[in-house]
């Protein structure tokens, strides 16, 4: 029964990072379309493309290898094995065991390997760029997320996500949120931005040569191939999303199975993504793109916030 | 086992004899490699077999030289590295049977084939040692059988000068080891090893602190500890690509074994919070400028020389970890930590050795090591490129893989440091794990940098188009290595229970049944509360969710076949001059760490006379300061060649004036010793 209960979760949960990521996605550009004074697309623009990308018929570079057309699968299965290691609406996750938050960002990287692999493999000068660019980005996050979900998983005395976010949703005072967590939201919001290609970092409306990175690994792709990739970025920034408010906002969090505690769980985890992707929209709308070489300089900044939770986290402890 | 012992050395000893009794290249080849692979064999078993038994093997013959026995003793720790070294010279020595043809006509494959086998024994009985007279001189006879390696193609410029430098910083180290030893003896009165563990009286705590240093500094030089990894970059590439994998897969392992067996055997005791804290610092430093020196290098064999000064960091840090642990009385913490350096040990063997097979496997095709005429090669060579994803997979840590486990289990040994009572190790040794997952990203780049610039796209050189596939003993040397660390990765309830009855007898506790959940399927440091991983089923996810994916695409895409076109190339034909190439991937990582690497450009531009605004030749020079070859080792070698300058005085080419100087000094002496 128990095996049961947990497939059923693990299915649920992947029918939601893959049905709700096309959304996130669609609002986020809606949001951003309305601060221009646009109409926009509609919200479910994202699954006619999808679903358009799929059916058509994709062109390969003929100098590419197995790699290319090998990427994209690689690429969406290690976006997707991420988003099962983690708490959605049900603060228990039956992959729990199968790895923590390391693994999580471990697998993470996996996808952004075989991206740059990806981007390199066409030969054009645009797809090496862009994978030039991937990395020193990717490298100068990766140790501003590990400290700051260091300090979260000192609070709650694990790295598991799901014990993680089950501690704190039953501390329901947690609504004061100490210094050291308020420093490590922020952090884990800048690395956010950086991971999921989102301005200030990555513009992911535009092919303009000078300033895009994921589009750019992404340039000679089409096709299915083009449908997963894509696909497999909007898990990534709902992955991200799912992160920080379960992690730091996780009141409503189911955290039993009954059925009634599900469906607040449910309810409340789309409205709180709904909003954080809204405030990603209009962080999008308010700043400009970064110079690639001032980008070190913001994540370094992620760093040292990161740094100063870990401090704060000990030292105010007492 | 005394049988399988006596097997092994029988083995090599044929090895090394067998090639020099005939001088016919095939039969010299058959033998040479025949021979060290069937000790390969027996070496994995008797190192299994140590494991698993209960009491340690051990043998002894008297010498005449004072001091001096020829002890053996097999005890866990020694048979985890005969393991991870005949692992790896199996198939290192597989893989020669075919490379070697590279060298036919050159060097006699006879020589080369019987130092191999001697170089495997050397490293196999230092391990074994358990005196350390005898420790010594196998220590001496590794290093001087690896610089004759080192310097097989003598006759290539830069080889002897590589040779040199090695050979004077192993004996540096050497001289260091030899230190460390005579404070022990002067303890104990004896060098054998079991003296040095059970002391009448404890040392000082002033002597022990100079031990610790002398040892660090001492199996430091061997192992590449940062600054005293200024060789590895220069010696490892310079030898033929399956001596490249053994020296830097398993010779500088046999430091590791060193610092093991000197910090927690014989020093195992207690120690000062400082010394892990030391090893950490250590650890860190070498880990993050390793792996950051590997992004600069577009020489393969260079660059992956570098990447081992970052994967000793690694075992540094998790042997730093757990000995800081032992200071504080925190057992179990202790044993993870020393195990996660013994299992990133074993797993670096297998990806680096697989990784040096690949980059000499592409030497073989090209005849070329420059990264920047590689290209396209996956499709030349699919079976090299296949094992090497897997080698680069594994060395930038990337789930499900071997180097995953491993680094994960340094990450949670750090992350568990808040259970320590000081604030300031609390604090610096989640700093040590962002500089490790730093590390980690950072070798994930160099490696998508490596694979990348040699396997993708269009070939760059004449070389790289008409590269054909390696032989297929070549391929088998190297699918042994992939699919170890496959297993290694896969597999974590076998390896574990293996480790810990490592880590068990130097630490007093058994940690296995805690590091391993639910049968074994999980990997879990102390508790599943805190944290677990389960590589099996994290593979199996990823295979579901790609299959998914595999499975969407057909289903909605019926009947479409993928169009082959070229890339666009911006309205021109695309050639491989429009490729990125190493140096412009690395590029924004130099700029950005600026400060560590000090890059130094030089460009000359020539106009045309009518205008200045049309180049009509331009040339472009990058470097990288070697910081520590320039601030630390030129002043000391100018020292040194100064004061050789300067005695020149006292040395007048007379016969008599030496003979006066004999009997100077001899006098002298016998004053001293009245």
């Amino acid at each position: 029964m128990q095996v049961i209960i947990h497939m059923v979760l693990v299915v649920v949960q992947l029918a939601l990072l893959l049905t709700l990521s096309p959304f996130v996605v669609g609002l986020v550009r809606k949001v951003k379309a309305r601060l221009q004074c646009r109409r926009g697309a509609s919200l479910f623009q994202p699954y006619a493309d999808l679903a358009k990308l799929f059916r058509k018929q994709p062109v390969i570079s003929s100098t590419t290898s197995w790699i290319f057309t090998g990427a994209p699968y690689i690429v969406f299965a290690s976006t997707v094995a991420a988003g099962l290691l983690m708490p959605v609406f049900v603060s228990h996750t039956p992959l729990n065991f199968a790895g923590n938050i390391i693994a999580l960002v471990y697998l993470l990287a996996l996808g952004t390997f075989f991206l740059i692999l990806a981007g390199l493999d066409a030969g054009s000068a645009f797809g090496g760029m862009g994978s030039s660019r991937e990395a020193i980005v990717a490298t100068l996050a990766e140790p501003a997320m590990m400290l700051s979900i260091l300090s979260i998983a000192l609070t709650a005395g694990s790295t598991n996500l799901s014990t993680i976010v089950h501690q704190s949703a039953l501390m329901e005072g947690v609504i004061v949120a100490p210094p050291a967590h308020l420093m490590a939201l922020a952090a884990l919001f800048i690395v956010t931005l950086a991971e999921t290609g989102r301005v200030p970092v990555d513009n992911p409306a535009t092919h303009l040569e000078l300033t895009m990175i994921h589009e750019a690994m992404l340039l000679e792709y089409s096709g299915r191939y083009l449908a997963l990739m894509e696909w497999a970025a909007g898990i990534k920034l709902l992955v991200f999303l799912t992160l920080i408010v379960n992690v730091f906002a996780p009141w409503g969090i189911a955290t039993s199975l009954a059925p009634p505690a599900i469906a607040v769980g449910l309810l409340v985890y789309f409205l709180k993504v709904a909003a954080l992707a809204i405030v990603i929209g209009v962080i999008e709308s308010m700043f400009a793109k970064l110079r690639l070489f001032r980008v070190p300089e913001m994540l370094g900044a992620a760093f040292i916030l990161s740094l100063l939770a870990l401090v704060f986290f000990y030292t105010l402890k007492g | 086992m005394t049988a399988l012992l006596t097997g092994l050395l029988a083995c090599y000893l044929l090895g090394g004899l067998l090639p020099l009794c005939t001088t016919r290249p095939h039969l010299q080849n058959l033998f040479a490699h025949g021979c060290a692979a069937a000790a390969g064999v027996v070496g994995i078993v008797l190192g299994v077999a140590g494991l698993l038994s209960t009491t340690p093997l051990a043998l002894s013959l008297a010498s005449n030289i004072p001091h001096l026995t020829f002890a053996i003793r097999l005890d866990p720790l020694a048979a985890f590295f005969v393991l991870t070294i005949s692992l790896v010279g199996l198939a290192a020595s597989i893989y020669a049977s075919g490379y070697v043809d590279e060298f036919s006509g050159r060097v006699s494959v006879g020589l080369l084939g019987s130092l191999l086998n001697g170089f495997l024994l050397s490293m196999t009985l230092v391990v074994l040692a358990d005196n350390g007279f005898f420790f010594l001189i196998l220590w001496e006879v590794m290093s001087l059988l690896s610089y004759a390696l080192v310097v097989t193609e003598h006759e290539k410029p830069g080889v002897r000068e590589a040779g040199l430098f090695y050979l004077i910083m192993t004996h540096v180290g050497t001289a260091f080891i030899i230190l460390t030893f005579l404070i022990f003896f002067q303890d104990t009165g004896s060098f054998s090893f079991e003296a040095f563990r059970h002391p009448d009286q404890q040392l000082p705590e002033g002597l022990r602190s100079i031990a610790f240093f002398t040892a660090l500094i001492g199996f430091g030089a061997k192992t590449g500890i940062v600054p005293l990894h200024v060789w590895l970059p220069y010696a490892h590439p310079a030898a033929p690509s399956h001596i490249s994998a053994l020296m830097s897969g398993v010779m500088i392992k046999t430091a590791i074994y060193g610092l093991i067996r000197v910090y927690f055997d014989f020093m195992g005791g207690e120690f000062p919070w400082w010394w892990g804290f030391t090893l950490l610092v250590a650890g860190t430093v070498s880990a993050l400028l390793g792996v950051m020196y590997a992004l600069m290098e577009h020489d393969l064999k260079s660059l992956l020389a570098c990447h081992s000064v970052e994967n000793i960091g690694i075992i540094l840090l998790g042997m730093g970890a757990g000995m800081i642990f032992h200071t504080y009385g925190l057992h179990e913490l202790a044993a993870l930590g020393l195990l996660a350096g013994l299992y990133h040990t074993i797993n670096h063997a297998a990806f680096k050795a697989l990784l040096f097979l690949g980059a000499g496997a592409l030497q073989f095709a090209t005849h070329t090591r420059h990264i920047e005429e590689y290209g396209g090669l996956l499709r030349r060579m699919p079976w090299t490129g296949a094992f090497f994803l897997i080698g680069a997979v594994s060395i930038a840590a990337l789930p499900p893989t071997n180097g995953f486990v491993s680094e994960w289990l340094v990450f949670q040994s750090l992350f568990l440091s808040f259970q320590l009572p000081s604030l300031f190790l609390k604090l610096m040794l989640p700093i040590a794990a962002a500089m490790l997952a730093l590390t980690g990203a950072l070798a994930l780049a160099c490696v998508a940098k490596a694979f990348g610039m040699s396997f993708l796209a269009q070939p760059r050189s004449a070389h790289a188009r008409h590269a054909t596939e390696v032989p297929r003993s070549m391929l088998v040397g190297m699918g042994f290595l992939a699919g170890l660390c496959t297993v290694l990765g896969l597999a974590p309830m076998l390896v574990v229970p293996l480790l810990d009855r490592v880590t068990a007898p130097l630490t007093g506790v058994a940690i296995s049944s805690q590091v391993l959940a639910l049968d074994g399927w999980v990997v879990a440091p102390v508790t599943v509360e805190f944290s677990s991983i389960s590589t099996p089923v994290l593979a199996m996810v990823l295979v579901g969710a790609g299959a998914l994916g595999l499975l969407m695409a057909r289903l909605c895409g019926k009947g479409l076949r993928a169009r082959y076109y070229k890339t666009w190339g911006c309205g021109l034909n695309l050639t491989p001059r429009m490729e990125y190439t190493a140096t412009g991937f690395a590029q924004p990582i130099k700029q950005v760490f600026e400060a560590i690497y000090q890059p130094t450009v030089k460009l000359e531009q020539e106009f045309l006379e009518q205008s200045k605004y049309f180049i009509k030749h331009q040339r472009f020079e990058s470097h990288i300061e070697p910081v520590f070859e320039k601030y630390l080792y030129r002043p000391v070698v100018t020292l040194l060649l100064a004061t050789a300058d300067r005695l020149r005085i006292i040395q007048a080419g007379s016969l008599h004036l030496y003979l006066t100087y004999i009997f100077v000094t001899l006098v002298l002496l016998l004053l001293w010793a009245g």
